[in-house]
């Protein structure tokens, strides 16, 4: 070893490469680029696609592929608020749809935390391995077509379906109860498609929480349901908002769950922009209600963004 | 540490599975029903699974669907394990609060609504390319104008192309968000060490980095091939005239009632999920069993030296 | 492997000058003016240090004081805000760690998980496009040197924390570095394996020649361990020396506080020659008589560090004009070897003092609640100015 102490340690310059000098001569660092490739895809397919929403909401309905133009009838060049944004606040049907969207979501969230809650700490305070089971079990489903999930139900909830034979066939009832087509059902089918989504940020915030916090609120008096209360509750409250905007703000917009279980007294405002575009093909009034809709979720999306890189920074 | 779990959480913990599990065990029982009548018992049958086979129309949609989510899903690993590692590695950056909403947000953002923002702006690529092409070939640039047509004209009429865009565009997100915890978990003194020994930043991230977050990698992508192949509204807005995926066939015939054949086909796609997720989970714990047990050699072959 | 005492090496050191001493020597490694600053926060403070070949100099201080970041600073993963670093004469602006004839101790080893330990210390010589054969005698060669070879084939995560800080360590040397940089080498190890490890490290030092800096928060370590120790606190450097410079001789308050254990006491310069200082302190509760000069302006404010080892305690009464206070025994702590005696002066000030336990029955001559006399040598006291 004792030569090798000598022999002095190779000092080498940066290879030039034609890239590197290009992108140099260009002002770019590698950085640079890495964090340009999926930003500038976002940019493209996810935030100026809302602008265009947001053009097509201004324009007349018009009868030409595609179906909506920025002229009026005398070749000018005008913001067309009235049609679009006029009808969603005159017919009722629009403001009913929306109050009754953000009522389910809202309904649903809260009875997918009542269920998901207990759930989660159940299983967070299992043994390692026990849990590890149980949560796979938790996602499953998840993996599993969403579709085919709300379609299962379609089954279950029927007049003739397994639900309606098994309670006549125990003598609960003689008459089959009407579920499907009801409110009843659509709640049903979005707190069962949205439960992982609940129990899965709630299970990983239980599952940090120090137990020792509990068995020292125990050690100064406090009784287990207070100590509930007064300790994990407040402590898992990150979890309980992820959570929720993680069910509340998709449920807002849901359009195959109404669709396929609910009745046509349960309008959701999904389900009105989906037909106003494919059906009714009025593009402008689809561009609005999307608006609409946004305008609605922008702040559970901004405590939903904040609660992210809250956790980022906790993290690092 | 572990506490004796109560009556009312064990009840709650049974009452919730089966809330879970009841509507997929119906329909895996009922896709073995010999009669057409989906709710109605008639003995043990494998008929549905024969007429799905059998069902063109079911097999070309999986096929199509199986594809998209291959090249969708890939490419959205890309840019989804790129997008995780500036996340978490590039603290401060012009744009970094905007990037990482754009990060965020299409995984809550109602479908319906990225659906219909996402043709939209492929109607106006469409107007623009249309726009460019004629212009260039009036202005007797014809050859510049073919080139362009070869290039973009995927946008007109819409396609496959159209809907495995939308589809890398949303799902990108989920895989970002499984990298993006990866990468927080990942020591930050690996990388140096490797720089420090002579490595330049990419060759660290492809030599160091990525092998040791490749499960990770593989369960993103796996998660961004079964969110795409469950896609409906999405590609609802954002397909042509050709392209029907099979969430789009399951539709319209559901739409139509209860139809034998989409539970053999839900019990297919049962299959091979919980066969795959088992097989992982039980790879897994081997994987840390055997760890655990190369720690304790270790530390026993410490004692004895 | 049998520790070479680095003793041995003393007799011969001591005939000529050491390099830090040597106004010829040329510094291997000089930080001049180096700040960096993370936002508002000062995380080295205009620090200047020269260190030279074949050293092994190590960073002390508290977490947070700014060591670490300067060990960063000289690796390449942080640039100085201002300020230069140069290494055997070379700039090191701008130049990138992969480009830098350093190499680093990680303080969690950051071995790569999916690699061998083969494969860990060969990673460095293959960036350097080595030729396979050489990679390969200088990996067996290094991994000789470690008393790994059995091992060559596992993954780290089947070796044992100590195996595992060799890996380390025989990682960052194989490359033959002109300058390994070491943070905190010893702090995921058990006591025992740390004393041994220690020799080990100075071992491989003393075989290669190279020059190390080692980054610690352990007093012991750096005093084992190093040819000088730079002090650090909040950024910047307040004391450089050798060990026993560092022990017997700090320069300031936070030195000596820092560095085992001592009695401060505030005082005011009475006299200031060039053979005596005469200190008048109220806290003490007696005039302090130090046999050395400290080139002060007499009047100043000043504080006098007594080590408690260096005091003595007896039960009967002294009279001496200084080093000489009565107190009270209030608390004795048996340690074994040696015992800690809690004694309050009589002005109400708490000292302490440890004494070896030389005969068996020597804790029973002071006794809890005894008057005792509090004695020290005029060599013992160091006069501090701030």
């Amino acid at each position: 070893m004792a030569s090798s102490v000598s022999a002095a340690h190779a000092s080498r310059l940066p290879a030039s490469h034609w890239m590197r000098d290009l992108l140099q001569a260009l002002g770019i660092r590698g950085r640079t680029l890495v964090i340009a490739i999926p930003f500038l895809w976002l940019f493209l397919y996810f935030f100026v696609p809302f602008l265009i929403v947001l053009k097509v909401s201004l324009a007349f309905i018009t009868i030409a592929q595609p179906p909506y133009t920025h002229f009026n009838e005398a070749g000018h060049l005008v913001f067309n608020i009235g049609d679009s944004y006029g009808r969603l606040v005159s017919d009722s049907l629009y403001i009913k749809a929306y109050w009754n969207s953000l009522v389910v979501a809202a309904t649903s969230t809260v009875i997918c935390l009542l269920i998901g809650y207990p759930f989660a700490y159940g299983i967070a305070r299992c043994s390692p391995s026990v849990r590890n089971i149980l949560l796979m079990l938790v996602i499953l489903p998840f993996w599993t077509s969403f579709l085919i999930r709300v379609y299962a139900w379609i089954g279950l909830l029927k007049n003739n379906g397994l639900i309606n034979e098994v309670l006549m066939a125990i003598g609960i009832i003689d008459s089959p109860i009407g579920m499907m087509n009801t409110n009843f059902a659509v709640y049903l089918g979005i707190v069962y498609s949205y439960l992982p989504f609940m129990i899965l940020p709630l299970y990983a915030n239980l599952e940090k929480m120090d137990m020792s916090l509990l068995e020292a609120a125990a050690d100064l008096g406090c009784k287990p349901l207070k100590a509930f209360f007064l300790i994990t509750v407040p402590l898992s409250f990150p979890g309980i908002v992820a959570g929720s905007m993680l069910v509340f703000i998709p449920a807002v917009g849901e359009y195959v769950i109404p669709e396929l279980l609910g009745g046509p007294s349960s309008l959701m405002i999904g389900r009105v922009l989906w037909t106003e575009f494919f059906s009714n093909r009025d593009w402008p009034t689809a561009s609005a209600v999307a608006i609409a809709i946004l305008l609605a979720l922008v702040i559970p999306l901004m405590i939903y963004q904040k609660y992210q890189d809250k956790e980022l920074e906790k993290e690092s | 540490m572990t506490h004796r779990l109560s009556w009312f959480i064990i009840f709650w913990l049974v009452v919730v599975f089966a809330f879970l599990y009841t509507p997929i065990i119906s329909v895996v029982i009922y896709s073995f029903n010999a009669s057409k009548l989906v709710t109605v018992w008639a003995g043990w049958s494998f008929k549905w699974y024969g007429e799905l086979a059998k069902d063109r129309q079911i097999i070309d949609a999986a096929l199509l669907s199986l594809q998209v989510a291959a090249i969708s899903s890939t490419l959205a690993t890309i840019l989804g394990t790129i997008a995780g590692y500036v996340l978490v590695r590039f603290p401060k950056f012009l744009g970094r609060t905007a990037f990482s909403g754009m990060v965020n947000a299409p995984l809550v953002m109602p479908e319906v609504i990225t659906g219909l923002s996402m043709l939209l702006l492929f109607i106006t690529m469409e107007n623009i390319f249309k726009w460019a092409v004629a212009g260039l070939a009036d202005s007797g640039m014809g050859a510049t104008s073919e080139v362009v047509r070869v290039l973009f004209g995927w946008v007109e009429g819409r396609g496959f192309i159209t809907v495995v865009i939308a589809h890398v565009t949303f799902t990108m997100s989920y895989i970002a968000v499984v990298m993006r915890s990866r990468f927080l978990v990942l020591d930050l003194s690996l990388e140096e060490a490797a720089q420090d020994l002579g490595a330049k930043p990419l060759k660290v991230f492809f030599v160091i980095t990525l092998p040791i977050v490749l499960p990770a990698i593989i369960s993103g992508w796996l998660l961004g091939f079964t969110i795409s192949l469950d896609d409906l509204v999405i590609t609802a807005f954002t397909n042509g005239p050709g392209t029907t995926t099979l969430p789009q066939v399951v539709f319209s015939k559901v739409r139509l009632g209860l139809d034998p054949k989409i539970n053999a086909l839900a019990t297919i796609i049962i299959a091979i999920v919980s066969i795959g997720v088992i097989i992982a989970t039980i790879q897994m714990r081997r994987a840390e069993k055997q760890r655990q047990r190369d720690e304790q050699m270790a530390i026993r072959a410490l004692a004895k030296a | 492997m049998a520790a070479v005492e680095r003793t041995s090496q003393a007799p011969s050191k001591q005939t000529e000058l050491p390099s830090w001493k040597d106004p010829k020597a040329e510094p291997y490694i000089r930080i001049e003016n180096v700040t960096k600053k993370f936002g508002d926060f000062v995380a080295v403070n205009n620090v200047s240090l020269s260190i030279y070949r074949g050293e092994l100099f190590s960073l002390l201080g508290g977490s947070g004081c700014g060591k670490t970041t300067l060990l960063r600073m000289l690796a390449g993963f942080e640039n100085p805000t201002s300020g230069k670093i140069y290494i055997d004469g070379v700039d090191m602006a701008g130049i990138p760690p992969y480009d830098r004839p350093t190499n680093m101790m990680f303080q969690s080893y950051a071995l790569f998980p999916h690699m061998t330990v083969e494969q860990n210390v060969a990673f460095g010589l293959k960036q350097d496009k080595f030729p396979d054969s050489e990679v390969k005698q200088r990996v067996a060669q290094m991994l000789d040197l470690v008393q790994l070879t059995p091992f060559a084939k596992r993954k780290p995560h089947q070796l044992s924390g100590g195996q595992r800080q060799r890996v380390a360590l025989a990682r960052s040397l194989v490359k033959q570095p002109k300058l390994l940089l070491l943070d905190e080498p010893l702090g995921a190890l058990d006591k025992k394996l740390r004393e041994a490890t220690q020799f080990e490290l100075m071992n491989i030092q003393d075989r290669l020649g190279i020059t190390f800096i080692v980054v610690t928060h352990d007093q012991e370590e750096a005093m084992t361990l190093s040819t000088r120790i730079g002090v650090m606190n909040a950024g910047q450097i307040v004391q450089i020396g050798t060990p026993q410079e560092i022990y017997e001789y700090p320069q300031n308050k936070f030195v000596a506080d820092f560095i085992g254990s001592v009695n401060l006491f505030e005082g005011q310069i009475v006299e200031d020659e060039a053979d005596h200082v005469l200190i008048k302190s109220a806290e003490a509760g007696c005039d302090i008589y130090i046999d050395h000069g400290i080139s002060s302006a007499p009047g100043a404010k000043a504080w006098v560090a007594i080590r408690p080892e260096k005091i003595q305690l007896t039960k009967q009464e002294v009279n001496a004009p200084h080093n000489c206070v009565r107190g009270t025994v209030k608390g004795i702590a048996y340690m074994g070897n040696l015992s800690i005696y809690l004694v309050q002066l009589d002005n109400g000030k708490q000292i302490k003092v440890t004494m070896q336990n030389q005969m068996r029955a020597a804790e029973l001559m002071i006794d809890w609640d005894d008057r005792v006399s509090v004695t020290w040598h005029p060599n013992s006291p160091v006069a501090l100015l701030s």
